[in-house]
């Protein structure tokens, strides 16, 4: 089964006197456990894709599937509900929740869950460890630095161990060695727990550590390369 | 603590100037309501008080129909051993019996039709204001001396001064032709024109020879300690009455249904006044909770792409609302209730209210009220009303879309 498919997907937003196409007819199957990036220059469609699979955002035709489910035709809080036990989110922004220290930011998502607090503590203390933050639990977001703070959201995404990790320039805002630091532990985090990533980026060295690679342009795919197998 | 609890109590902390700001507006309105509702119910208690202790008392004996329209011949017979009766059974001393009749009164000069009430002067001061207000003279002290006393006002209508005669012209209870002269011995000054105009007290066995009462009277009054007392009084006292007795007892709402009335006009005008306070103060609420809200887009936004429900986010609104409110209420409650708690032991006064109580013969300052409903009405309607007020807040958060939030800078 695959851990997302999109079939025929269209979007199209409005701006000015203009309609632009940020999604236009694209399909793409993403098997359990794969690493891909999505690769497209601004404007070309990789963060509307994103907010498709993530259930963000609806598309204005074609589906949507998450682990066989069909998303695209579910209300908001079925989507939530989605979003809440199968994905997780890596945000360009970090996009952390600033009156929680980072050890309650990696619980939230738990906590809302409904996970016990004994296992979240066990949970969020290992990933914060995992992700290089041990020390670091109780500093609010606005006392770390901004490869401290998307540890703690790459924390905050996988501490409940989702099926499938979104990732929207995850490395926009770091530099090279913190960025690479972060690469290497989606890469650990891929390998050991068969969680599957889909990364959006134009960053070229995030690309080398993906295992397909999906270029898109004007809202279309325009290449679809299995890097391992190259 | 719950997270939701967590992040609710943090979020109310983040712009702390804003939140006691607008905690502030409630604490003061809840101030102001607990003290204006206990001034308000302690001078509705003075003015039932003041009423009562002119003519009414608590409870009154009276012949059946008599207070919708007093005849001379619906009677309470032998109604001086019936009040002397309730006094044992009451053990108490504040029972009077009374009878009343119109007359035409006339000194040398000149004449008025009066209502004189026939009293008896060793009981009636227990249960009436009016022995306690003679400005000039004494009160009446004999209960068969041919002794009077008159409103001072109508003392000067009729050009009389303590010492002076006044003929009495009535009709009797039999119908014959009712008359006597007394002496004024006193002249009291209520306050109250309608009684200083035409009011006049006798003693009631004066009053019993005179209109041919046959041992007769009106209405015997019971005063008790406090309203609280009077259902039990009313009980008690109806108890006493034989089963085919013709006589009723009403309590001082039914004798005085008017003063209720009147404080119930006063009531609606000031919880008008009362809401337009706690409307003002649920608009700053409201601005509160929608600037907390629109500020907060972006956040919202992510929590949402994280899995959380809009529906549990309106909740988080109304979670951030309701603590400020509760902290409004304790704050405005607890204060509020201390300010008017030393107010209540030290009362309240004003300039030149001490010269206009005694002339009222009340009480030179006025006691604010306080109990739980005083304490609580209007930290409780403030409350309901910041939490109706950050519905639409709330509420605004189901239309937010995600992704839409998260592009909010």
């Amino acid at each position: 089964m695959s851990a997302v498919r999109c079939v025929d997907l269209c979007k199209t937003y409005r701006q000015g006197d203009q309609d632009i196409k940020a999604l236009d007819h694209v399909s793409i199957d993403i098997a359990k456990g794969q690493f891909v990036c999505l690769s497209a220059p601004s404007g070309g469609g990789k963060t509307t894709l994103l907010n498709a699979i993530g259930g963000l955002d609806i598309p204005d035709s074609g589906e949507v599937y998450i682990a066989g489910e069909r998303i695209d035709n579910l209300n908001k809080g079925e989507l939530a509900d989605i979003r809440l036990k199968q994905i997780g989110f890596v945000f360009q922004a970090y996009n952390l929740i600033p009156v929680l220290s980072a050890r309650e930011n990696v619980e939230f998502v738990m906590q809302v869950q409904g996970v016990p607090s004994a296992e979240r503590i066990k949970k969020s203390t290992a990933i914060l460890k995992e992700v290089g933050l041990e020390g670091l639990e109780d500093r609010r977001p606005a006392e770390m630095s901004g490869g401290q703070q998307q540890r703690v959201a790459v924390a905050r995404a996988v501490a409940s161990r989702p099926a499938l990790v979104l990732a929207d320039e995850p490395t926009a805002n770091l530099d090279s060695k913190t960025a690479d630091e972060l690469m290497a532990l989606f890469t650990e985090l891929n390998e050991h727990h068969n969680t599957t990533f889909v990364i959006a980026t134009h960053d070229q060295r995030v690309m080398t550590y993906a295992g397909r690679l999906i270029r898109m342009l004007d809202g279309r795919i325009v290449d679809d390369i299995n890097q391992r197998a190259a | 603590m719950n997270i939701v609890f967590r992040l609710a109590w943090r979020n109310l902390w983040r712009h702390p100037r804003r939140t006691w700001l607008t905690t502030g507006a409630m604490v003061f309105s809840n101030i102001l309501l607990v003290f204006m509702i206990s001034l308000q119910f302690g001078m509705y208690g003075l003015m039932i008080d003041n009423a009562l202790q002119v003519f009414t008392g608590h409870v009154q004996v009276q012949a059946s129909g008599y207070n919708e329209d007093k005849k001379m011949r619906q009677t309470v017979p032998d109604i001086i051993p019936l009040a002397n009766s309730i006094r044992t059974t009451l053990n108490s001393e504040t029972v009077a019996a009374r009878g009343w009749a119109f007359a035409l009164a006339s000194s040398e000069d000149r004449s008025f039709g009066i209502g004189i009430y026939g009293v008896e002067p060793e009981f009636e001061a227990q249960v009436s204001n009016i022995p306690g207000l003679v400005s000039d003279g004494r009160y009446l002290e004999t209960d068969n001396a041919a002794e009077i006393v008159v409103g001072s006002v109508l003392a000067r209508n009729l050009h009389v001064k303590v010492g002076d005669e006044l003929t009495l012209l009535g009709s009797g209870l039999d119908g014959s032709f009712a008359a006597a002269v007394v002496n004024i011995v006193g002249i009291f000054d209520s306050g109250v024109n309608d009684i200083d105009r035409n009011i006049a007290e006798i003693p009631l066995r004066l009053f019993q020879e005179t209109f041919f009462m046959e041992g007769g009277g009106h209405q015997i009054v019971v005063v008790g300690d406090g309203l609280e007392a009077v259902p039990a009084i009313r009980s008690t006292v109806q108890s006493m009455l034989p089963d085919d007795s013709d006589l009723v007892v009403l309590d001082w709402d039914e004798i005085q249904p008017g003063l209720k009335q009147a404080i119930q006009a006063d009531m609606s005008s000031s919880f008008f006044m009362y809401l337009v306070l706690v409307i003002l103060v649920s608009f700053s609420v409201l601005n509160t909770q929608l600037m907390s809200v629109l500020e907060r887009t972006r956040e919202f936004g992510i929590v949402m792409a994280l899995g959380l429900r809009p529906g549990r986010l309106g909740r988080l609104v109304l979670l951030e609302t309701a603590m400020m409110g509760l902290i409004g209420a304790i704050l405005g409650a607890a204060a509020g209730g201390l300010l008017t708690s030393w107010f209540t032991s030290h009362g309240l006064a004003f300039p030149g209210m001490d010269e206009m109580a005694a002339r009222f013969n009340l009480p030179a300052r006025m006691y604010p009220e306080v109990n739980v409903l005083t304490l609580s009405a209007g930290p409780a309607v403030v409350f309901v009303f910041t939490m109706l007020a950050a519905i639409y807040p709330a509420l605004r958060l189901r239309w937010q879309n995600p992704v839409d939030a998260m592009r909010v800078a």
